[in-house]
Protein backbone atom coordinates (compact mmCIF):
# COMPACT_ATOMS: atom_id res chain seq x y z
CA UNK A 1 0.00 0.00 0.00
CA UNK A 2 1.11 3.47 -0.96
CA UNK A 3 0.70 6.63 1.70
CA UNK A 4 1.17 9.80 1.25
CA UNK A 5 2.70 11.95 3.80
CA UNK A 6 2.44 15.71 4.00
CA UNK A 7 5.77 17.25 4.82
CA UNK A 8 5.20 21.02 6.23
CA UNK A 9 8.21 21.71 7.57
CA UNK A 10 6.85 20.88 11.53
CA UNK A 11 9.27 18.71 12.93
CA UNK A 12 10.52 15.72 11.13
CA UNK A 13 9.48 13.43 9.58
CA UNK A 14 11.77 10.68 9.97
CA UNK A 15 10.15 8.97 12.56
CA UNK A 16 6.73 8.55 10.95
CA UNK A 17 8.28 7.18 7.89
CA UNK A 18 10.22 4.51 9.82
CA UNK A 19 7.06 3.11 11.60
CA UNK A 20 4.92 2.96 7.95
CA UNK A 21 8.03 1.29 6.04
CA UNK A 22 8.27 -1.01 9.42
CA UNK A 23 4.46 -2.03 8.39
CA UNK A 24 5.34 -2.77 4.86
CA UNK A 25 3.71 0.96 3.19
CA UNK A 26 5.54 2.44 0.31
CA UNK A 27 5.68 5.91 1.18
CA UNK A 28 5.62 9.37 -0.67
CA UNK A 29 6.67 12.80 0.50
CA UNK A 30 5.32 16.27 -0.65
CA UNK A 31 5.49 19.68 0.17
CA UNK A 32 3.78 21.44 -2.10
CA UNK A 33 2.36 19.14 -4.59
CA UNK A 34 -1.40 18.97 -5.07
CA UNK A 35 -1.13 16.17 -7.80
CA UNK A 36 -0.21 13.76 -5.48
CA UNK A 37 -3.02 14.62 -2.78
CA UNK A 38 -4.77 14.54 -5.74
CA UNK A 39 -3.77 10.72 -6.32
CA UNK A 40 -3.33 9.96 -3.23
CA UNK A 41 -4.82 6.55 -1.86
CA UNK A 42 -3.79 7.17 1.75
CA UNK A 43 -2.69 10.23 3.64
CA UNK A 44 -0.84 10.83 6.90
CA UNK A 45 -0.14 14.30 8.03
CA UNK A 46 2.08 14.46 11.09
CA UNK A 47 3.22 17.32 13.14
CA UNK A 48 5.10 18.60 15.95
CA UNK A 49 5.08 21.76 17.14
CA UNK A 50 3.24 24.97 17.01
CA UNK A 51 -0.41 25.51 15.02
CA UNK A 52 0.51 28.31 13.07
CA UNK A 53 2.85 25.78 11.08
CA UNK A 54 -0.25 24.22 9.37
CA UNK A 55 -0.66 27.91 7.66
CA UNK A 56 2.34 26.32 5.57
CA UNK A 57 -0.41 24.08 4.08
CA UNK A 58 -3.01 26.88 3.09
CA UNK A 59 0.34 28.66 1.53
CA UNK A 60 1.07 25.78 -0.50
CA UNK A 61 -2.10 25.42 -1.87
CA UNK A 62 -2.59 21.59 -0.11
CA UNK A 63 -5.49 22.58 1.74
CA UNK A 64 -8.29 22.76 -1.01
CA UNK A 65 -6.40 19.52 -2.37
CA UNK A 66 -6.83 17.32 0.79
CA UNK A 67 -10.33 19.08 1.30
CA UNK A 68 -10.74 17.32 -2.27
CA UNK A 69 -9.50 13.69 -1.62
CA UNK A 70 -11.15 13.47 2.21
CA UNK A 71 -14.48 14.06 -0.14
CA UNK A 72 -13.84 11.37 -2.58
CA UNK A 73 -12.75 9.03 0.67
CA UNK A 74 -9.29 8.68 0.47
CA UNK A 75 -8.24 7.37 4.49
CA UNK A 76 -6.48 10.11 5.85
CA UNK A 77 -4.96 10.64 9.09
CA UNK A 78 -3.51 13.60 10.78
CA UNK A 79 -1.02 13.10 14.04
CA UNK A 80 -0.71 15.49 17.13
CA UNK A 81 -0.74 19.32 15.24
CA UNK A 82 -1.55 17.31 12.19
CA UNK A 83 -5.06 16.08 14.23
CA UNK A 84 -5.80 19.26 15.64
CA UNK A 85 -5.36 20.50 12.13
CA UNK A 86 -8.57 18.94 11.39
CA UNK A 87 -10.60 21.28 13.73
CA UNK A 88 -12.04 24.88 13.57
CA UNK A 89 -8.37 26.21 15.07
CA UNK A 90 -6.42 26.38 17.68
CA UNK A 91 -5.96 29.66 20.67
CA UNK A 92 -2.66 28.47 19.91
CA UNK A 93 -3.06 30.14 16.90
CA UNK A 94 -5.77 32.33 17.00
CA UNK A 95 -5.75 34.35 13.77
CA UNK A 96 -5.39 31.11 11.83
CA UNK A 97 -7.94 28.86 10.30
CA UNK A 98 -8.08 25.18 10.65
CA UNK A 99 -9.59 22.27 7.51
CA UNK A 100 -12.92 23.09 10.07
CA UNK A 101 -14.07 18.74 9.04
CA UNK A 102 -14.76 19.01 12.73
CA UNK A 103 -16.54 22.28 14.11
CA UNK A 104 -14.93 22.94 17.63
CA UNK A 105 -11.56 24.38 18.28
CA UNK A 106 -8.58 23.24 20.31
CA UNK A 107 -8.13 24.99 23.59
CA UNK A 108 -4.65 24.79 26.01
CA UNK A 109 -5.13 22.74 29.09
CA UNK A 110 -5.96 24.92 32.11
CA UNK A 111 -3.56 25.83 34.55
CA UNK A 112 -4.62 23.43 37.41
CA UNK A 113 -1.30 22.55 39.17
CA UNK A 114 -0.41 20.03 36.59
CA UNK A 115 2.33 20.46 34.60
CA UNK A 116 1.62 21.58 31.09
CA UNK A 117 2.70 20.47 28.46
CA UNK A 118 1.45 16.97 28.70
CA UNK A 119 4.45 14.70 28.06
CA UNK A 120 4.31 11.41 28.51
CA UNK A 121 2.79 7.93 28.68
CA UNK A 122 -1.17 7.97 29.10
CA UNK A 123 -3.92 5.36 29.14
CA UNK A 124 -6.76 4.91 26.14
CA UNK A 125 -10.42 4.58 26.96
CA UNK A 126 -11.01 3.81 23.46
CA UNK A 127 -14.64 3.92 21.84
CA UNK A 128 -16.40 0.94 20.68
CA UNK A 129 -17.02 2.02 17.23
CA UNK A 130 -13.86 3.39 16.56
CA UNK A 131 -11.97 1.32 13.72
CA UNK A 132 -8.67 2.99 13.76
CA UNK A 133 -8.15 1.55 17.59
CA UNK A 134 -9.52 -1.76 16.21
CA UNK A 135 -8.49 -4.19 19.02
CA UNK A 136 -6.70 -1.78 21.30
CA UNK A 137 -7.72 -2.61 24.59
CA UNK A 138 -8.95 0.05 27.07
CA UNK A 139 -5.64 1.52 29.62
CA UNK A 140 -3.14 0.70 26.58
CA UNK A 141 -0.74 3.16 26.43
CA UNK A 142 0.56 5.78 23.99
CA UNK A 143 3.18 8.21 23.53
CA UNK A 144 1.88 12.17 24.19
CA UNK A 145 3.58 15.41 23.72
CA UNK A 146 1.55 18.51 23.60
CA UNK A 147 -0.10 21.55 25.22
CA UNK A 148 -3.51 22.19 23.54
CA UNK A 149 -6.12 19.46 23.10
CA UNK A 150 -9.48 19.23 21.60
CA UNK A 151 -12.53 18.54 23.39
CA UNK A 152 -14.51 15.19 23.70
CA UNK A 153 -17.64 14.98 21.49
CA UNK A 154 -19.38 12.34 19.46
CA UNK A 155 -16.74 12.03 16.71
CA UNK A 156 -13.95 10.82 20.11
CA UNK A 157 -12.46 7.59 18.84
CA UNK A 158 -10.36 7.71 22.69
CA UNK A 159 -10.45 9.69 25.38
CA UNK A 160 -7.35 10.55 27.75
CA UNK A 161 -7.56 11.95 30.95
CA UNK A 162 -4.88 15.03 32.14
CA UNK A 163 -6.38 17.23 33.94
CA UNK A 164 -9.51 16.65 32.41
CA UNK A 165 -11.03 14.61 29.77
CA UNK A 166 -9.87 14.88 25.86
CA UNK A 167 -9.52 13.71 22.69
CA UNK A 168 -7.08 11.46 22.14
CA UNK A 169 -8.81 9.73 19.02
CA UNK A 170 -11.14 11.64 16.52
CA UNK A 171 -12.81 9.31 13.90
CA UNK A 172 -15.56 9.87 11.31
CA UNK A 173 -15.67 7.69 8.43
CA UNK A 174 -12.51 8.16 6.67
CA UNK A 175 -11.05 11.31 8.29
CA UNK A 176 -9.48 9.96 11.79
CA UNK A 177 -6.70 11.86 13.99
CA UNK A 178 -4.56 11.06 16.87
CA UNK A 179 -2.96 13.27 19.54
CA UNK A 180 -0.54 11.04 20.92
CA UNK A 181 2.41 9.73 18.12
CA UNK A 182 1.69 6.51 17.21
CA UNK A 183 4.98 5.66 15.62
CA UNK A 184 6.44 6.34 19.47
CA UNK A 185 4.05 4.37 21.31
CA UNK A 186 5.50 0.56 20.99
CA UNK A 187 3.26 -2.29 20.00
CA UNK A 188 0.11 -0.29 20.93
CA UNK A 189 0.87 2.73 18.52
CA UNK A 190 1.90 0.34 15.40
CA UNK A 191 -1.28 -1.73 15.58
CA UNK A 192 -2.80 1.67 15.55
CA UNK A 193 -1.04 2.55 12.15
CA UNK A 194 -1.55 -1.25 10.99
CA UNK A 195 -5.42 -0.29 11.41
CA UNK A 196 -5.28 2.91 9.55
CA UNK A 197 -3.12 1.24 6.66
CA UNK A 198 -6.18 -1.12 6.37
CA UNK A 199 -8.76 1.25 6.66
CA UNK A 200 -11.19 0.88 3.57
CA UNK A 201 -14.34 2.59 3.24
CA UNK A 202 -17.45 -0.46 5.21
CA UNK B 1 -3.20 8.47 34.28
CA UNK B 2 0.16 10.01 32.91
CA UNK B 3 2.64 7.51 34.12
CA UNK B 4 6.21 7.97 35.56
CA UNK B 5 8.86 7.34 32.68
CA UNK B 6 11.92 5.24 32.87
CA UNK B 7 14.82 6.24 30.30
CA UNK B 8 17.39 3.43 29.56
CA UNK B 9 20.36 6.00 29.16
CA UNK B 10 23.59 4.28 26.83
CA UNK B 11 26.63 5.94 26.87
CA UNK B 12 28.57 5.37 23.59
CA UNK B 13 32.08 5.87 22.73
CA UNK B 14 32.99 5.29 18.92
CA UNK B 15 29.94 3.17 18.18
CA UNK B 16 29.93 1.37 21.28
CA UNK B 17 28.03 1.70 24.33
CA UNK B 18 30.87 1.70 27.14
CA UNK B 19 28.57 2.27 30.61
CA UNK B 20 24.94 1.95 30.58
CA UNK B 21 22.94 -1.64 31.17
CA UNK B 22 24.37 -4.43 29.20
CA UNK B 23 22.90 -7.96 29.23
CA UNK B 24 25.30 -10.76 29.58
CA UNK B 25 23.19 -12.86 27.28
CA UNK B 26 23.55 -10.50 24.16
CA UNK B 27 26.34 -11.80 21.58
CA UNK B 28 27.67 -8.14 21.24
CA UNK B 29 26.80 -6.49 24.49
CA UNK B 30 27.84 -3.44 23.67
CA UNK B 31 26.03 -2.60 20.35
CA UNK B 32 24.22 0.27 21.07
CA UNK B 33 21.12 -1.01 18.38
CA UNK B 34 21.03 -3.63 20.02
CA UNK B 35 21.33 -2.92 23.11
CA UNK B 36 18.18 0.18 22.68
CA UNK B 37 15.84 -2.63 21.40
CA UNK B 38 16.70 -5.09 24.42
CA UNK B 39 15.59 -1.83 26.50
CA UNK B 40 12.81 -0.87 24.74
CA UNK B 41 11.61 -4.84 24.77
CA UNK B 42 12.17 -5.03 28.50
CA UNK B 43 9.75 -2.26 29.31
CA UNK B 44 12.10 0.88 29.27
CA UNK B 45 9.60 3.96 28.18
CA UNK B 46 12.57 5.79 26.54
CA UNK B 47 16.07 5.57 25.73
CA UNK B 48 19.00 8.22 25.55
CA UNK B 49 21.72 7.78 23.81
CA UNK B 50 24.82 9.80 24.47
CA UNK B 51 27.89 10.25 22.53
CA UNK B 52 30.31 10.63 25.64
CA UNK B 53 33.14 11.18 23.23
CA UNK B 54 31.52 13.68 20.86
CA UNK B 55 34.47 14.57 18.70
CA UNK B 56 34.42 16.19 15.34
CA UNK B 57 35.67 13.01 13.65
CA UNK B 58 33.56 10.73 15.26
CA UNK B 59 30.60 12.53 14.33
CA UNK B 60 29.79 10.23 11.15
CA UNK B 61 30.08 7.10 13.39
CA UNK B 62 27.59 8.84 15.78
CA UNK B 63 25.21 9.28 13.24
CA UNK B 64 25.46 5.51 11.31
CA UNK B 65 24.76 4.86 14.97
CA UNK B 66 22.08 6.83 16.04
CA UNK B 67 20.74 5.49 12.65
CA UNK B 68 21.11 1.89 12.92
CA UNK B 69 19.75 2.41 16.91
CA UNK B 70 16.55 4.21 15.57
CA UNK B 71 15.59 1.81 12.56
CA UNK B 72 13.33 -0.83 14.37
CA UNK B 73 13.07 1.50 17.61
CA UNK B 74 9.20 2.50 18.64
CA UNK B 75 9.99 4.36 21.85
CA UNK B 76 10.95 8.05 21.82
CA UNK B 77 14.89 8.36 21.36
CA UNK B 78 16.66 11.22 22.44
CA UNK B 79 20.42 11.65 21.34
CA UNK B 80 23.40 13.92 23.26
CA UNK B 81 26.67 14.74 23.07
CA UNK B 82 28.44 17.45 21.07
CA UNK B 83 25.21 19.04 19.32
CA UNK B 84 26.29 22.53 19.13
CA UNK B 85 24.42 23.77 15.94
CA UNK B 86 21.36 23.81 14.26
CA UNK B 87 22.83 21.77 11.42
CA UNK B 88 24.17 19.22 14.12
CA UNK B 89 20.57 18.66 15.36
CA UNK B 90 19.20 18.49 12.00
CA UNK B 91 21.74 15.61 11.17
CA UNK B 92 20.64 13.72 14.52
CA UNK B 93 17.09 14.16 13.27
CA UNK B 94 17.38 13.04 10.50
CA UNK B 95 19.01 9.91 11.38
CA UNK B 96 15.86 9.07 13.36
CA UNK B 97 15.96 10.88 16.82
CA UNK B 98 13.21 12.15 18.31
CA UNK B 99 14.77 14.62 20.71
CA UNK B 100 18.20 16.33 21.02
CA UNK B 101 19.89 16.51 24.73
CA UNK B 102 21.86 19.76 24.71
CA UNK B 103 24.37 21.04 27.78
CA UNK B 104 27.41 23.15 27.24
CA UNK B 105 26.34 24.31 23.92
CA UNK B 106 22.79 25.92 25.42
CA UNK B 107 24.89 27.24 28.10
CA UNK B 108 27.64 29.27 25.59
CA UNK B 109 24.96 29.95 23.60
CA UNK B 110 20.94 29.97 25.05
CA UNK B 111 19.51 30.71 21.41
CA UNK B 112 20.80 27.38 20.69
CA UNK B 113 17.88 26.40 22.17
CA UNK B 114 15.15 28.76 20.51
CA UNK B 115 16.79 27.43 17.04
CA UNK B 116 16.54 24.24 17.32
CA UNK B 117 13.03 24.29 19.03
CA UNK B 118 11.76 26.51 16.36
CA UNK B 119 12.40 24.06 13.30
CA UNK B 120 12.23 21.00 15.03
CA UNK B 121 9.10 21.78 18.47
CA UNK B 122 9.77 22.27 21.55
CA UNK B 123 9.53 18.91 22.71
CA UNK B 124 12.04 17.67 20.73
CA UNK B 125 14.57 19.79 23.21
CA UNK B 126 15.76 18.16 26.41
CA UNK B 127 18.62 21.02 27.74
CA UNK B 128 20.78 18.86 29.98
CA UNK B 129 21.94 20.35 33.19
CA UNK B 130 25.05 18.79 35.31
CA UNK B 131 24.55 20.23 38.95
CA UNK B 132 26.05 20.38 41.90
CA UNK B 133 25.00 21.56 45.55
CA UNK B 134 26.07 24.97 47.19
CA UNK B 135 27.15 23.78 50.53
CA UNK B 136 28.14 27.71 51.22
CA UNK B 137 24.41 28.80 50.84
CA UNK B 138 21.57 28.37 53.17
CA UNK B 139 19.86 26.21 50.86
CA UNK B 140 22.51 24.14 49.28
CA UNK B 141 19.95 22.25 46.71
CA UNK B 142 17.92 25.42 45.93
CA UNK B 143 21.03 27.20 45.30
CA UNK B 144 22.82 24.42 43.25
CA UNK B 145 25.42 25.51 40.55
CA UNK B 146 25.82 24.62 37.23
CA UNK B 147 29.02 22.52 36.34
CA UNK B 148 30.41 22.04 32.98
CA UNK B 149 33.24 20.04 31.51
CA UNK B 150 32.31 17.20 33.31
CA UNK B 151 31.28 18.49 36.56
CA UNK B 152 34.54 19.75 36.81
CA UNK B 153 33.92 23.26 36.12
CA UNK B 154 31.74 25.98 37.88
CA UNK B 155 29.85 27.48 34.97
CA UNK B 156 28.59 30.58 37.65
CA UNK B 157 24.90 29.68 37.01
CA UNK B 158 22.54 29.23 39.62
CA UNK B 159 20.65 25.65 38.38
CA UNK B 160 17.18 26.88 39.26
CA UNK B 161 17.59 29.89 37.19
CA UNK B 162 19.10 28.39 34.28
CA UNK B 163 16.38 25.53 34.11
CA UNK B 164 13.82 29.04 34.50
CA UNK B 165 15.46 30.12 31.47
CA UNK B 166 15.78 27.25 29.40
CA UNK B 167 12.21 27.03 29.48
CA UNK B 168 11.41 30.22 28.46
CA UNK B 169 13.50 29.69 25.76
CA UNK B 170 11.80 26.83 24.29
CA UNK B 171 13.25 23.55 26.45
CA UNK B 172 10.97 20.89 25.57
CA UNK B 173 12.29 19.06 28.88
CA UNK B 174 15.38 19.20 31.64
CA UNK B 175 17.69 16.15 32.16
CA UNK B 176 18.97 17.30 35.51
CA UNK B 177 22.26 15.23 36.32
CA UNK B 178 23.26 15.81 40.31
CA UNK B 179 27.08 15.45 40.06
CA UNK B 180 27.06 14.97 43.83
CA UNK B 181 25.03 12.04 43.59
CA UNK B 182 26.13 10.48 39.98
CA UNK B 183 28.24 6.95 40.71
CA UNK B 184 27.16 7.08 44.00
CA UNK B 185 24.32 4.44 44.05
CA UNK B 186 23.16 6.55 47.36
CA UNK B 187 19.88 7.72 45.66
CA UNK B 188 19.24 10.27 44.24
CA UNK B 189 18.97 14.43 44.69
CA UNK B 190 15.22 14.95 45.56
CA UNK B 191 16.16 18.12 47.66
CA UNK B 192 17.89 19.44 44.05
CA UNK B 193 15.25 17.47 41.95
CA UNK B 194 11.79 19.26 43.60
CA UNK B 195 13.57 22.38 43.70
CA UNK B 196 13.83 22.06 40.15
CA UNK B 197 10.49 20.77 39.32
CA UNK B 198 8.42 23.32 41.41
CA UNK B 199 10.58 26.04 39.07
CA UNK B 200 9.55 24.63 36.06
CA UNK B 201 6.28 23.92 34.37
CA UNK B 202 8.13 21.10 31.94
CA UNK B 203 9.26 17.48 32.62
CA UNK B 204 12.28 17.02 34.32
CA UNK B 205 14.24 13.96 34.34
CA UNK B 206 16.33 12.74 37.04
CA UNK B 207 19.65 11.11 37.10
CA UNK B 208 22.55 10.14 38.98
CA UNK B 209 22.71 8.44 42.38
CA UNK B 210 20.09 5.06 41.46
CA UNK B 211 21.47 2.18 43.96
CA UNK B 212 17.54 0.39 44.88
CA UNK B 213 14.07 0.38 43.87
CA UNK B 214 13.46 2.69 46.80
CA UNK B 215 15.52 5.21 45.21
CA UNK B 216 13.36 5.64 41.78
CA UNK B 217 9.84 5.74 44.31
CA UNK B 218 11.78 7.97 46.00
CA UNK B 219 12.99 10.84 43.13
CA UNK B 220 9.32 10.21 42.06
CA UNK B 221 7.35 11.33 44.71
CA UNK B 222 9.73 13.30 47.43
CA UNK B 223 11.59 14.68 44.27
CA UNK B 224 8.63 15.07 41.95
CA UNK B 225 10.49 14.14 38.94
CA UNK B 226 8.24 12.93 36.01
CA UNK B 227 11.23 11.03 34.67
CA UNK B 228 14.10 8.70 35.85
CA UNK B 229 17.02 8.01 34.15
CA UNK B 230 18.36 4.71 34.93
CA UNK B 231 22.16 4.15 33.27
CA UNK B 232 22.83 0.78 35.58
CA UNK B 233 19.76 -0.82 36.65
CA UNK B 234 21.11 -3.92 37.03
CA UNK B 235 23.44 -3.24 39.43
CA UNK B 236 20.74 -3.67 42.10
CA UNK B 237 19.19 -6.46 41.22
CA UNK B 238 16.41 -5.89 39.08
CA UNK B 239 16.32 -7.77 35.85
CA UNK B 240 15.11 -5.38 33.83
CA UNK B 241 12.99 -1.99 33.30
CA UNK B 242 10.02 -3.66 33.38
CA UNK B 243 10.79 -5.36 37.02
CA UNK B 244 11.57 -1.93 38.30
CA UNK B 245 8.54 -0.54 36.76
CA UNK B 246 6.02 -3.97 38.34
CA UNK B 247 7.83 -2.91 41.68
CA UNK B 248 7.40 0.95 41.59
CA UNK B 249 3.58 0.47 40.48
CA UNK B 250 3.51 -1.97 43.51
CA UNK B 251 4.16 0.87 45.69
CA UNK B 252 1.51 3.28 43.94
CA UNK B 253 3.38 4.91 41.32
CA UNK B 254 1.84 4.76 37.82
CA UNK B 255 3.83 3.26 35.46
CA UNK B 256 3.50 1.66 31.59
CA UNK B 257 2.40 -1.68 32.64
CA UNK B 258 1.78 -3.86 30.86
CA UNK B 259 5.01 -2.96 28.59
Amino acid sequence: MRVTVIDYKAGNLTSVLKALHHLGAETEVTDADSALIASAERIVLPGVGHFAATKRLDDTGLTPAIRSAIARGVPFLGICVGMQWLYAGSTEAPGHAGLAHFAESCTRFPEAGEKVPHVGWNSLAPSNASRLLAGIQSGEYVYFTHAYKAPTTSDTAAITHYVEPFAAAVERANVMGVQFHPEKSGATGLAILRNFLHWKAA
Amino acid sequence: MLTRRIIACLDVHAGRVVKGVQFVDLVDAGDPAALAARHAREGADEIVLLDITATHEGRQTLLDTVRRTARELFVPFTVGGGIRTVQDAEQVFNAGADKVSINSAALADPALITAIGSSFGSQAVVVAIDARRNPQAADPAREAQVYVHGGRKPAGRSVVEWAREAEARGAGEILLTSMDSDGTRAGFDCDLTAAVSEAVHIPVIASGGAGTVGHFAEVFTRGKADAALAASIFHFGVSSARSLKEQLAASGIPMRLPC
